[in-house]
Formats: C-alpha cells, sequence, structure tokens
C-alpha cells in the first residue's frame, strides 16, 4: 500500500546514528536508533509508551545527552538552534497572559516587547487565537491552552518544530480540528516536524512518513512512507487509502510490541 | 449556600448567641467583675481606657509589622541561598528546624538577658515568622514545572532570567501562603515577647496590658486588651489575604473563587 516517491527523498536536516541512552538508574531508553529527519518532512514517531519517543525528542532538542552514538546536523550552528518544542501538556506560565506566553521564547533571547508584537501577531493568528491575547491560561479549554503552546513554539519561526503527543490528553473532535490547523501551519511555514504519538490514525493522517519503535530497548522496527502530495482532508479521513495505511501501521506497531 | 446571606448571618448569630450565653452566666449568678465582667462592661472598658489601650495595640501592631517584614526579607533571602546551593541548604536547614520546633515561650526569657527589651520582643516575633515563609517559599522554588524549565534551557535562558520570570513566579503562591501563616504567628511572638518582658516590668504592648490588668485584678481592661489582640490578628490576616488576593487572583487556583 506504500505510496513510492517518484521525486528524489530531500536533503536530511538530521541523522541519529547509533544513538543509545541509559539513564543513572540503568534503564536503556534508546539501543543503536538509526533515524534520519528529512527537510521539510512531516514525521511522526508512532510506539507504545515506554519505548523512548520522548528520550528521542530530547536528546534531539540537546535537552538530554546520547550515551553512544552522535546526533549528526546536516545545518548550521543556528539552524540547529532555531527548534520549537512543544510538550503533552501545554506547559504554559500561568501568571502570564496568553500574549506574554507566546512573547517568552522571544524575550529570553532579548527581543523587546514592542519588536517582538508583529510576530507574536502572527503566531497567535496562525492557531486561531487572536482574539485571546489578553486572556490567562486559567480562563482558556485544554484545546486553546494547546494552541497557546503551538503559538508559542512557532514565534520563533523555527526550522525543527518537535512535538511530544501534544493532542493525547485532548478530546477527539478538538484533536481533529488541531490536526488540521497544525498541517495547515506545517504548510505555511515548510518547517520540519518531528512529531511523537501513539495513535496510529493521526500519525497517518498528519505525516509524510512514520517511524514505528519498539520498546526495550528502544529503536526503529518499521517504516512507512505516505505520499507527501496526498491532500489531507476529511475525505482523505475517510478513504480507503486512508484506511489501508491505518491498517499497515496497526500491523507494524503491533509487530513492533511483540518483538519488545 | 454558597452566595445565599445565610454564609454570613449565621456565623454572626452564633456569636450573638454565645455573647447572649456570656452576659446570662453573668447576671444569673451575680459574678463581680473581678471574675468575669459582662460583655457590656468590657465594652465600656474598652472605650473608656482607648486611649492607652489603642497606644498599646500600637506598639504590638508595629513589633509584629516589623518582625513580619524582616522574617519576609529573611526568609526570601535565605531561601533563594537554599535553591541557589543544596550543600549549604543541608547545612542549615537543621537549625532553622531547631528554631523552630523549640518553643518561643522557652527562648524569650534568655533573649531579654542578652538583648535590651524592644529588641528581645521583636526577636521573638521574628524567629517564629521565619520559618514558615522559609520553608514555604524554599518549596516554591523547588516546585518549578519541569516542561517549563526545559523551554527556558531550549531559549537559552540566563540563570537571571530563570530565577526572574521562572522561578519567582512559580514560588509566589507558596510564600503568600508562608506569608499568612506567619501573620498569625508573628502577632503571637511579640505577645509572648512582651508576657516574658512584662513581668519584668517592661514595655507597653497589649500583653503588657494584660500582666498588667491581671496583677491588679482588672479583670474588664484584661478582657478589653485580649479582645484587641483578637482583633488585631483578623486585621493581620484579613491584610494578608488581601494581598494574596490582589496578587494572585488572575492567575492562581487558590484565588479564584467558585467563579
Ligand atoms: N529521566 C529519566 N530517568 C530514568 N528513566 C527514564 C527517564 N526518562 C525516561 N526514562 C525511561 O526510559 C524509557 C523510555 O521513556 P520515554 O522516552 O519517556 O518513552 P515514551 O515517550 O516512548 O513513552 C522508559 O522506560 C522510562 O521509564
Ligand atoms: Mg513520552
Amino acid at each position: 500500500m506504500t505510496l513510492s516517491f517518484t521525486e528524489p527523498a530531500p536533503a536530511p536536516l538530521l541523522a541519529l546514528e547509533g544513538v543509545g541512552k541509559r539513564f543513572a538508574n540503568t534503564v536503556t531508553a534508546l539501543d543503536g536508533l538509526d533515524m534520519v529527519v528529512r527537510q521539510g518532512e512531516f514525521l511522526s514517531l508512532l510506539g507504545p509508551s515506554g519505548c523512548g519517543k520522548s528520550t528521542a525528542l530530547r536528546l534531539i532538542a540537546g535537552l538530554a545527552d546520547p550515551t553512544a552514538g552522535r546526533i549528526a546536523w546536516n545545518a548550521a550552528e543556528a539552524d540547529r538552534r532555531s527548534i520549537g518544542f512543544v510538550f503533552q501538556e501545554p506547559t504554559l506560565m500561568p501568571w502570564a497572559s496568553v500574549f506574554s506566553n507566546v512573547f517568552l521564547p522571544l524575550r529570553l533571547a532579548g527581543t523587546s516587547r514592542k519588536a517582538a508584537t508583529p510576530a507574536i501577531e502572527e503566531a497567535l493568528e496562525m492557531v486561531g487565537l487572536t482574539a485571546f491575547r489578553d486572556a490567562y491560561p486559567r480562563e482558556l479549554s485544554g484545546g486553546m491552552k494547546m494552541r497557546v503552546s503551538i503559538a508559542r513554539a512557532l514565534v520563533t519561526r523555527p526550522r525543527l518544530l518537535l512535538m511530544d503527543e501534544p493532542f493525547a490528553a485532548l478530546d477527539e473532535i478538538t484533536r481533529f480540528k488541531l490536526n488540521n490547523d497544525l498541517l495547515e501551519v506545517w504548510r505555511r511555514l515548510g518547517c520540519t516536524i518531528v512529531f511523537v504519538t501513539h495513535s496510529v490514525f493521526e500519525s497517518v493522517f498528519l505525516s509524510s512518513r512514520i517511524l514505528v519503535f519498539r520498546a526495550r530497548p528502544g529503536r526503529i522496527a518499521a517504516e512507512l512512507e505516505i505520499d507527501p502530495n496526498q491532500p489531507r482532508d476529511e475525505v482523505f479521513r475517510t478513504s480507503p487509502e486512508y484506511v489501508g495505511l491505518c491498517r499497515e501501521a496497526s500491523k507494524a506497531l503491533a509487530h513492533a510490541m511483540e518483538a519488545g | 449556600m454558597e452566595h445565599s446571606p445565610f454564609r454570613w448571618l449565621l456565623p454572626l448569630a452564633v456569636l450573638a448567641l454565645a455573647l447572649l450565653g456570656w452576659d446570662l452566666i453573668v447576671t444569673l449568678n451575680k459574678l463581680p467583675p473581678y471574675i468575669l465582667p459582662s460583655p457590656a462592661l468590657v465594652l465600656e472598658t474598652l472605650v473608656k481606657d482607648h486611649v492607652v489601650l489603642l497606644n498599646s495595640m500600637l506598639v504590638t501592631l508595629r513589633t509584629t509589622g516589623i518582625a513580619l517584614l524582616l522574617a519576609m526579607l529573611g526568609g526570601v533571602a535565605l531561601a533563594l541561598v537554599f535553591a541557589t546551593s543544596r550543600i549549604i541548604e543541608f547545612s542549615l536547614f537543621p537549625i532553622a528546624v531547631i528554631l523552630q520546633v523549640t518553643p518561643i515561650i522557652a527562648i524569650a526569657p534568655l533573649m531579654l538577658i542578652y538583648l535590651d527589651t524592644d529588641t528581645a520582643v521583636l526577636f521573638c516575633a521574628w524567629i517564629v515568622a521565619f520559618f514558615p515563609v522559609l520553608a514555604n517559599t524554599a518549596l516554591g522554588l523547588k516546585s518549578v514545572d519541569p516542561n517549563l524549565r526545559d523551554l527556558f534551557r531550549l531559549s537559552g535562558a540566563s540563570a537571571w532570567q530563570t530565577l526572574v520570570q521562572l522561578k519567582l513566579p512559580t514560588a509566589l503562591p507558596y510564600f503568600l501562603g508562608g506569608l499568612r501563616i506567619a501573620g498569625g504567628l508573628a502577632l503571637i511572638g511579640a505577645v509572648v515577647g512582651e508576657m516574658a518582658a512584662g513581668s519584668a516590668g517592661q514595655g507597653s504592648g497589649l500583653a503588657f496590658r494584660i500582666v498588667e490588668s491581671a496583677y491588679r485584678l482588672n479583670i474588664p481592661r484584661l478582657f478589653a486588651a485580649l479582645l484587641l489582640i483578637s482583633f488585631s490578628g483578623i486585621v493581620i490576616y484579613a491584610a494578608l489575604s488581601l494581598l494574596s488576593w490582589l496578587v494572585l487572583r488572575r492567575w492562581h487556583e487558590s484565588e479564584l473563587g467558585g467563579s
């Protein structure tokens, strides 16, 4: 069912080469992980919980260092630091307004509020929260908080957007809506996205490529390519192609879990 | 129930009944004022002696206020030191705990030997108020959301930026909670210090008035002074609650009420 590429695969942005991560308590989260993140792709990391997806994402972000192997960047130093991170929880500062929360990365980089305002307003517009700029996180629904979190990650216009199960805690209707909006943002900004999820349906709907993880130790069990030119809309969500891809991904996931 | 007038009518009614019961006990048993004065007599004494009593209240409130301010500065400063150095925290925390668990009434006489009276009273009030501010602020500084900390790291935040924009705001509700406890304790500390000093014939705070009235069997005035101490405690608590509400009302669960 995998649709093959006619055009050549785009250049890699970064590669994990034989990456391993052991924690002090001797848990081996990752072992011998080889994976490439391609320029401009929407890559999903799919796997059961505890298989090291979050760890892989943190290693890419530079929030932790691998205990084995290396991460090779095919980008200038400045681009390596051009990373947006979205956590599973919205992780907003409760004491700050929506505007100030989105301002945070620019503020920490030394940008004045005035100079940052156009970028903040644009980020809020992209996630559809223009009207809520002065609201406080407490006053927002779960889905809106997650939108703020995404706007905050987008405000620096990162080359690479890392998302760790960002929609896992949301209800299905909200999740579908955010899926659509995220794809819209991805097309508009042309950034690279690495998206961690344990939902087969979500990964197939969103991604141009899926890496299926297996656990203990975490590494890649399977890879699925999906035609990036395939329009992702409600028609696709109910199409036989989509169902077929989901079945394939489910099978790969089930296989990976047996092996683990 | 939350918003019905019973919310404040019922406690008021209970209070009125208690006062009525008190008055009945006094009149039915024909108790003399030096054993138990009637509520009316206490009020009368309060009005009659208001100059001396209010002056005493100001003395006690000033001691409490200064002690609270010093406890706030010292507690936050030490909490910040603890947050930056685990070694200092390990080394100093036991001393803070020892100071906290030793009853202040037992320390007070010693302080009166080493320090002059006013300073000793202030010290008693300060030492009991210090610990809740320290403990709560230290806890708050440690309660930073790990994801937010990662986000600050990812954005290349300096240690100063992380402190001012992440750790201090996180610690704020904890600090204000500690301050509210410290307010009540500072008053108790001040009263204890004054009591200890008062029996040595010094001071002019409310607690001194109580000791003095007891010696002279002026029980109505003793009750009036007691009333003012309770009132001071309520005022301090209300002021600190108001401060907490003003600072936190937009964002913190504790101050959002049901709305
Ligand atoms: N900081 C840590 N210290 C110790 N063990 C950890 C830490 N982070 C993750 N682990 C362990 O590493 C494994 C992979 O975790 P994680 O990357 O969070 O998996 P996933 O995101 O796929 O659910 C788990 O067994 C987890 O318990
Ligand atoms: Mg995870």
